[in-house]
């Protein structure tokens, strides 16, 4: 067979990419079926307490996870333009907004299940509550352990320009991840409650 | 094919298996990331389970061959028939299905490996996990309780049956946890196929100039995606449930049991669609060949088959017409599952187009295919009387259901996947399949299904529920049932021959050569079986059928697509 002729050559997407958002989507629908769960839910709860009671509304927390979003985007644009140090900034400040999420899901379990009682076998509330929102905190925990390694990488100065498509592919998932806490966040924290 | 290229790949075969210790070959194979490798081992393992649910529906047939029967207990029948059939969708049919496709894809759109062969391997071996799983619960469901050993809650595993109360020890849950299990690994799949046909088609090969085979697979892929995750969903609720003592399906804490129903369906429902979808991927590529024609109405047969997968995802509920829904309900679920019916009408009357004027070729693949699309035109037109909601209300959990779905995945989905066999094993291995034992494999597997499917249609309409143990003489069941099972043994038989044929032809097949179908797609270019890379240079496309263009310079496809 014949040699590649220019009007062949078409150039095709990024294997990375397409398979991030291939993951992207099973995972859509994985988080659609707990989102309906929790929405049939609300309110068929036969005990207390009810959302009103306990939760309390984690604006700080959203801040700093909506905020890692802007943080990796200026990251893997430093790292595509050559700015290693800036990379590194970003990338460091990325890790640190999701820690500080992880954490502040963390102490928010921790005062509703020692202060409050509240637990995953009180009501239906409890069950989905924290089947919804423990969903999201494990695949920020994933992404966290991806974001880690790569800061590990960094700090060992191997991650350079030729890796800004792979660490854009990490980025893709953890807008994700940020896009999935606005729905979460919505459905847990207004409409629930 | 000269002669002495056959010499050479024999050569080259003889080179591979001789005087190597069994070891170094194990170990190539448990750590490979080829997909030509992968491919075999999905194929392999799903054939060992198919040995094992086929083995399980035999006991079944058996136990209901004749009324007051007590071949085996209640208690092992419901294990069996649970076992039956989530071995049956998740360990044979998917597996097979996702190997044909590992095999095939890169081979077909002229790639040397999937887009992420790594995670090939572990999808492979996470569903292998999955299938040891389900059946260690033999060894290990017994749990603390004693109670259970394999799981018994049905393949769809309704609540409350499958909580803690109803449902003791750890049976239910080595189901769940399989099923998860080798829900990863189907997703894993997915992603590497849709990946690898979206990103590395050789040059030429636009989405248009794919085969219909890599389309339906891509098509496929994106359901698999959509559909398993409701699935894994559902499932680590369950396990939420049974661990965590959560509620989301405990009706005394105010869970419904219904919501479980529809988590299951829309994964259930678009499930069998993913299963047909790649058997109408290996008709679309068999009949033309065996009719010696291009595919007629290649566009129209993509856009019926995205069609398909989009009016799928919205026809779950027609499994809970019986539940009891609001009226609106019933009638959208009843119109999106009686539209499904016109893209796969469509489908049908395209294949019969390529037939139609066609050299036809009876060869073993081509019977099969015409099996297919015999039995699949009846499977789908039962389909459509249960897609009307009264008619759905007399019948549902009656054996016409279960004649039906069987119709769809053993008369529709099987033949097609033997078809494959016969038509890609010269590929994979090198021999052709033998045709004599071919046609004795086909008869009586053709005899064989329409004796158990044709007439499980009939104590369906008489009232006999799917799923009971043993009923009453005196129905007007017993001669249905008798004729059913004698059908079963022929089935047996037939897959006997295959069996045998697989391995007979394996180390005395005549030798296959590159291309001995006269086929027109890239997989037949390259070597059978083709070497690790697949292609020494990669191939350049300028149609759908690039071999016909090469055997036909004269006469090339380009230059009329």
């Amino acid at each position: 067979m014949l040699a590649p002729t220019p009007e062949t050559v078409s150039t095709l997407p990024s294997a990375g990419r397409v398979g991030m958002l291939s993951l992207i989507v099973a995972e859509s629908a994985i988080f659609t079926i707990f989102v309906v769960a929790y929405l049939y839910y609300i309110g068929k709860s036969l005990s207390g307490p009810t959302p009103r009671q306990v939760l309390e509304i984690p604006i700080f927390n959203t801040i700093c996870l909506l905020s890692s979003s802007v943080t990796i985007h200026l990251a893997v644009k430093a790292l595509r333009n050559g700015q290693r140090a800036a990379f590194r900034a970003f990338w460091i400040a990325t890790t640190v907004l999701g820690a500080t999420f992880l954490l502040g899901t963390g102490r928010e379990w921790r005062r509703l299940i020692y202060a409050d009682g509240f637990t995953i076998q009180t009501n239906l509330f409890g069950t989905t509550y924290y089947s919804l929102v423990g969903l999201h905190a494990f695949h920020v925990s994933v992404g966290l352990l991806a974001l880690t390694i790569v800061l590990a990488l960094t700090l060992a100065g191997s991650v350079t320009r030729e890796h800004s498509e792979r660490c854009d592919v990490l980025a893709m998932y953890w807008h994700f991840v940020d896009a999935v806490w606005v729905v979460v966040f919505s459905v847990v924290y207004i409409i629930g409650r | 094919m000269s002669s002495s290229a056959v010499a050479t790949s024999e050569l080259a075969l003889l080179r591979a298996h001789a005087g190597r210790p069994w070891v170094e070959t194990l170990h190539e194979w448990v750590t490979t990331v080829d997909h030509k490798k992968l491919g075999l081992m999905y194929i392999g393992y799903a054939l060992l389970f198919l040995l094992i649910g086929g083995i399980e529906a035999a006991i079944i047939r058996i136990q209901l061959a004749i009324p007051h029967n007590s071949f085996v207990s209640p208690q092992v029948f419901n294990r069996l028939f649970t076992m039956h059939g989530t071995t049956m969708i998740f360990f044979v049919a998917m597996p097979i299905l996702f190997g044909f496709a590992n095999y095939l894809v890169p081979l077909m759109i002229g790639a040397r490996d999937m887009a992420f062969p790594r995670l090939n391997a572990w999808s492979f071996w996470t569903t292998a996990l999955g299938g040891l799983t389900l059946y260690f619960s033999f060894v290990g469901g017994d749990g603390l309780y004693g109670a259970g050993s394999a799981p018994d809650v049905g393949w769809w595993a309704y609540a409350p049956l499958t909580s803690t109360a109803f449902s003791k020890g750890h049976s239910t849950d080595y189901w769940t946890i399989a099923l998860l299990v080798s829900g990863f690994g189907s997703i894993g799949t997915a992603i590497n196929i849709f990946t690898t046909i979206l990103c590395k088609r050789c040059p030429g090969m636009k989405l248009g100039k794919m085969p219909l085979l890599a389309w339906l697979n891509l098509v496929m892929s994106g359901m698999v995606l959509l559909a398993i995750s409701p699935l894994t969903a559902a499932q680590i609720m369950l396990m939420i449930d049974r661990y965590l003592g959560g509620h989301f399906f405990d009706t005394q804490a105010g869970g419904s049991a219904v919501i479980w129903m529809h988590f299951f369906w829309v994964f259930g429902h678009p499930e069998v669609y993913i299963l047909i979808i790649p058997g109408f991927a290996f008709a679309s590529e068999i009949i033309p060949v065996f009719s010696r024609k291009a595919i007629f109405g290649y566009p129209v047969m993509v856009g019926a088959s995205v069609g398909i997968a989009f009016l799928s995802m919205s026809v779950w509920a027609h499994h809970l017409f019986t539940i009891g829904m609001p009226s609106y309900s019933n009638a959208f679920f009843v119109l999106t599952s009686m539209a499904v019916g016109v893209p796969t009408g469509i489908k049908i009357f395209n294949w019969l187009g390529t037939m139609w004027g066609g050299k036809i070729r009876f060869d073993t693949a081509m019977l099969f295919s015409i099996g297919f699309l015999v039995q699949f035109l009846i499977a789908g037109l039962t389909g459509i009387m249960l897609a009307v909601a009264p008619f759905d209300w007399q019948l549902n959990n009656s054996y016409f259901v279960v004649a039906h779905f069987h119709y769809v995945i053993v008369g529709g989905l099987l033949f097609t996947i033997f078809a494959a066999f016969y038509y890609w094993y010269p590929k994979m291995v090198g021999r052709m399949l033998g045709d004599t034992l071919g046609k004795w494999h086909f008869w009586l597997f053709l005899i064989g299904f329409h004796l158990t499917f044709d007439f499980m249609h009939v104590p369906g309409v008489l009232g006999m529920p799917r799923r009971i143990y043993t009923y009453e003489p005196g129905r007007g069941w017993e001669i249905w049932n008798l004729l059913v099972t004698v059908g079963a043994f022929f089935q047996a038989l037939g897959v006997l021959c295959f069996v045998i044929n697989l391995i007979k032809s394996y180390f005395r097949g005549a030798p296959a050569g590159n291309d001995p179908w006269d086929a027109w797609t890239l997989e037949w270019s390259t070597s059978s079986p083709p070497p690790a890379y697949n292609f020494a240079t990669i191939p350049e496309v300028k149609s759908r059928r690039p071999l016909w263009d090469i055997k036909h310079p004269e006469d090339p496809d380009w230059k009329y697509e």
